[in-house]
């Protein structure tokens, strides 16, 4: 394992999150640049969903593209207007050489982000692609589907890595994921039962710098965070439990994120979905690749850009409300987002029937102003407690 | 389609010996149409049952043999914006709570549902079942919508699409025969849901038979799209595209749909060996990359004819055909496996006019003598236009051609500014008159 982070170990819990945010917000990706200039390759996948394993094995860096909060100079010159800003800024960090990848795979989780291999093939000369999730899970084909289509992926990145992939190596790579899956179930734990213990935009930065450094590195990292989270010295208050809703693919800026937890504990979220999808262990035994997509179809979370006849969104929503024990949600959009903004009207109205108080928002990665939701949140939480 | 274009061609007067020829493709067309949506309006009173569908990868094919009406969502969009209403329908989708950002095809068909299907064209009836590909992932959300709405049997037909630029594979490759089974399997379980919803068994031959309807019209869309190179071309890619578009869909293995398009190419031969074109002066020859601009189509269509801009070819018509344009045919001595391949082969091909088209447009500059290229990207549909900016900054830098960008909506009247179309068309045109000068000026030298 290539050490990326700086050494957090002697500096308190509070440091080390504040050493996470100034990575996640960083434009220039630090770490990835560590990981290249040691030698090493990098696989770029774009939200929301990518089975990492199989870039891990082949002794790549798996590295999340969720965009940064910049202006896309040139990015906005490659599109239209009416589209959503993640495309823009993560277009825009490979255009400005902030972050150097040797392939770039995007998914059919949405047209815009279809769009974006082509986009990007068109301008880097790397392999660029697009990898078919299934979007039939509900077909007894699938899993067979996405099998072959993990090993054409795999074929794929062993080009790149320049060497095969042993079953041993996957299995491997499986094992540290599933204890990463682990970690980060623990850490949604502090913060549903204990959410006085960790705020929402802390919770969230110590999950998103996964993305941008090895697992193995992130699972240490989390090993030594959790148990000093739940030392801390923080006391419950009478603030309203909420679940957040409209993290999966665009990211919401961090200060939305620290705004509403000024007012409200956030017991649960969609926040960096991807990276805690597979809900459980994945079996390493037999054919490692057919467990992956086994996984993918049958132990994973939901979100608005996988259309599953058993995992009706808005059921899953009002079970994730209830499972965190939440008094209301909010049901965020990101601005141009089509997914996100079509499943609003099925969540709002599922929340209706069930009596569930709801706030709706719109967000883009480079707002700036908070003062008009501060507001806005204040009003809504203020009218629910008092009502 | 009633959208009504001159019959009176460019090159000469319409004569007695012609007159039955010239003109027939849109005049039939538009009375298919007509005939088509009074068919679905009446099909409930009839106890037929009918399925909504998308123009890419409808699946029309199974469906016709089971005696099932194929209903294109997008199909009544555009219509409820040609006729000037889809504001209202638009405004009752965003009432029951759609972003003012998402799909106006979506929301209109929203208000077409909530109205109880009174449409413009006729009664939509309410679905037996929808069936829907990946080929536009709003297909998915939209089907949900109707989901929860009708609780009926929703069939997804996932079909993967080109993992890069260029890149295709086919029969014996590895990759495509793991598409080729995902996609078969799949055919077998919506012929499944058919034969429950109908309560019919599957007849392989009357699945023949609809496929071999299907193999005329691809074959004879095709060759029409082929015609165009004539000069002057014998059609409007753009207006003229639009009406053949709707019969490719709507009458897609049907008799009549096979039929209208043998008419059809029999019309543009004859144009095309007589000279004659459409019904102005053809002075520049374009390409028409996007979705039309339904709210004022005629108006928008004629900035460009006004200059002599004449569409002949349009992406629309490779995509929205659900690529028929490739001229598959379906092998009918092994059906399913055929159909199969073919759904794999021609819905790849209609993602790839989307998502990769500059190698198509590219590859079209010199055999249809294009002297611009018209990007028409619009608010509603991220699928055509996300990266059509881009795919044009690829176009210019391999060819060097003229092109133009502008942005509107095909239902979304507020989002279309027709003073500032106009302006950049005309600075568009004169852009092209201005190369011509030059062009001409350096062969002279």
């Amino acid at each position: 394992m290539q050490r990326l982070l700086d050494s957090y170990e002697n500096i308190s819990i509070d440091e080390a999150i504040i050493m996470c945010r100034d990575l996640v917000e960083d434009p220039d990706f630090p770490t990835v640049k560590r990981w290249r200039d040691a030698g090493g390759k990098v696989v770029g996948h774009f939200q929301v969903y990518f089975p990492e394993e199989i870039v891990d094995a082949a002794g790549l860096l798996p590295f999340k593209v969720r965009g940064a909060p910049i202006e896309p100079r040139q990015g906005e010159s490659h599109f239209g207007s009416y589209l959503c800003s993640i495309l823009k800024t993560s277009l825009e960090i490979a255009l400005g050489g902030q972050v150097v990848l040797d392939m770039f795979v995007s998914h059919p989780i949405c047209d815009s982000a279809r769009n974006l291999a082509a986009v990007w093939g068109r301008n880097f000369d790397y392999p660029c692609e697009i990898l078919y999730l299934p979007q039939n899970p509900n077909s007894i084909h699938a899993a067979t589907y996405l099998r072959g289509e993990y090993a054409r992926l795999a074929r794929e990145v062993e080009k790149i890595a320049g060497r095969e992939i042993t079953t041993d190596q996957l299995r491997a790579s499986i094992e540290v994921f599933n204890k990463n899956r682990a970690l980060l179930r623990e850490l949604y734990a502090i913060k549903r039962d204990t959410p006085w213990l960790l705020a929402v935009d802390e919770a969230y930065v110590l999950v998103a710098v996964g993305g941008m450094i090895q697992r193995e590195e992130h699972n240490e990292l989390l090993s030594w965070a959790l148990p000093k989270i739940r030392e801390r010295s923080a006391t419950p208050q009478d603030r309203m439990r909420l679940v957040f809703s409209g993290g999966f693919c665009e990211q919401p800026p961090l200060d939305l994120l620290h705004t509403i937890a000024q007012f409200s504990y956030v017991v649960d979220d969609d926040l960096m979905v991807g990276m805690r999808y597979i809900l459980d262990d994945i079996s390493v035994g037999d054919d490692p690749l057919a467990n992956l997509a086994s996984a993918y179809l049958n132990q994973s979370s939901y979100s608005p850009v996988q259309h599953d006849m058993n995992k009706p969104k808005e059921r899953m929503l009002l079970e994730q409300i209830k499972a965190a024990n939440a008094g209301a949600a909010i049901i965020a959009g990101a601005k141009m987002c089509e997914p996100g903004l079509d499943e609003q009207v099925a969540y709002t109205k599922a929340l209706d029937d069930e009596g569930i108080r709801y706030f709706v928002t719109e967000f883009e990665e480079r707002m700036g102003n908070f003062d008009s939701l501060e507001i806005q949140l204040q009003t809504f939480i203020e009218n629910i407690l008092f009502a | 389609m009633s959208l009504t274009t001159s019959n009176t061609p460019q090159g000469a007067a319409a004569t007695k010996d012609n007159s039955s020829i010239i003109g027939r493709g849109n005049k039939e067309g538009n009375q298919l149409f007509r005939d088509w949506y009074q068919e679905l309006t009446t099909a409930p009173s009839r106890g037929e049952h009918s399925a909504y569908v998308f123009v890419m990868g409808s699946l029309a094919e199974i469906l016709q043999s089971f005696g099932i009406h194929t209903i294109f969502p997008e199909v009544n969009g555009l219509q409820t914006a040609v006729r000037h209403v889809a504001d209202d329908y638009i405004a009752q989708g965003e009432d029951y709570g759609y972003s003012t950002d998402v799909c106006a095809y979506v929301k209109a068909d929203v208000g077409l549902q909530l109205r109880g299907g009174d449409h413009p064209m006729g009664k939509i009836p309410k679905p037996s079942l929808a069936v829907y590909t990946n080929a536009c992932n709003t297909y998915l959300k939209w089907a949900e919508i109707w989901e929860r709405m009708y609780n009926m049997p929703s069939v997804t037909i996932d079909v993967p699409g080109s993992r890069a630029d260029g890149r295709h594979t086919w029969s014996g490759h590895v990759d495509f025969e793991n598409d080729l089974k995902y996609v078969r399997g799949q055919l077998d379980e919506l012929i499944t849901v058919c034969e429950t919803v109908t309560g019919k068994k599957f007849d392989i031959d009357k699945l023949r038979e609809t496929m071999h309807y299907t193999n005329v019209m691809m074959e004879r869309y095709e060759r029409l799209i082929e015609l165009n190179k004539a000069r002057p071309a014998p059609y409007s890619a753009v207006t003229d595209g639009t009406v053949y578009l709707g019969v490719a869909n709507s009458l897609r293995g049907r008799a009549e749909g096979a039929k209208y398009f043998t008419d059809l190419v029999e019309e543009m031969e004859y144009k095309v060996a007589n000279g004659l074109g459409t019904t102005f002066e053809e002075k520049y020859r374009l390409i028409f990359v996007g979705v039309p601009c339904y709210p004022i189509f005629r108006r928008f269509n004629e900035m460009f004819t006004e200059w002599g801009g004449a569409f002949v070819g349009s992406s629309y018509m490779w995509f929205a055909s659900g690529g028929a344009n490739t001229g598959f045919q379906f092998d009918l001595a092994r059906p399913l496996d055929s159909l199969a391949e073919g759904l794999l082969v021609t819905t790849r091909d209609a993602m790839d006019t989307m998502f990769f088209s500059n190698r198509n447009i590219v590859d079209a500059i010199e055999p249809f003598g294009i002297d611009g290229v018209v990007y028409h990207p619009i608010k509603s549909c991220r699928t055509v236009s996300t990266g059509l900016a881009d795919n044009r900054r690829a176009v210019i830098e391999e060819t060097g051609a003229a092109t133009l960008f502008v942005e509107s909506d095909h239902m979304d009247k507020r989002v279309v500014s027709e003073a500032q179309l106009k302006n950049r068309v005309d600075a568009f045109f004169e852009g092209l008159a201005t190369r011509r000068v030059r062009q001409g000026a350096g062969e002279s030298k």
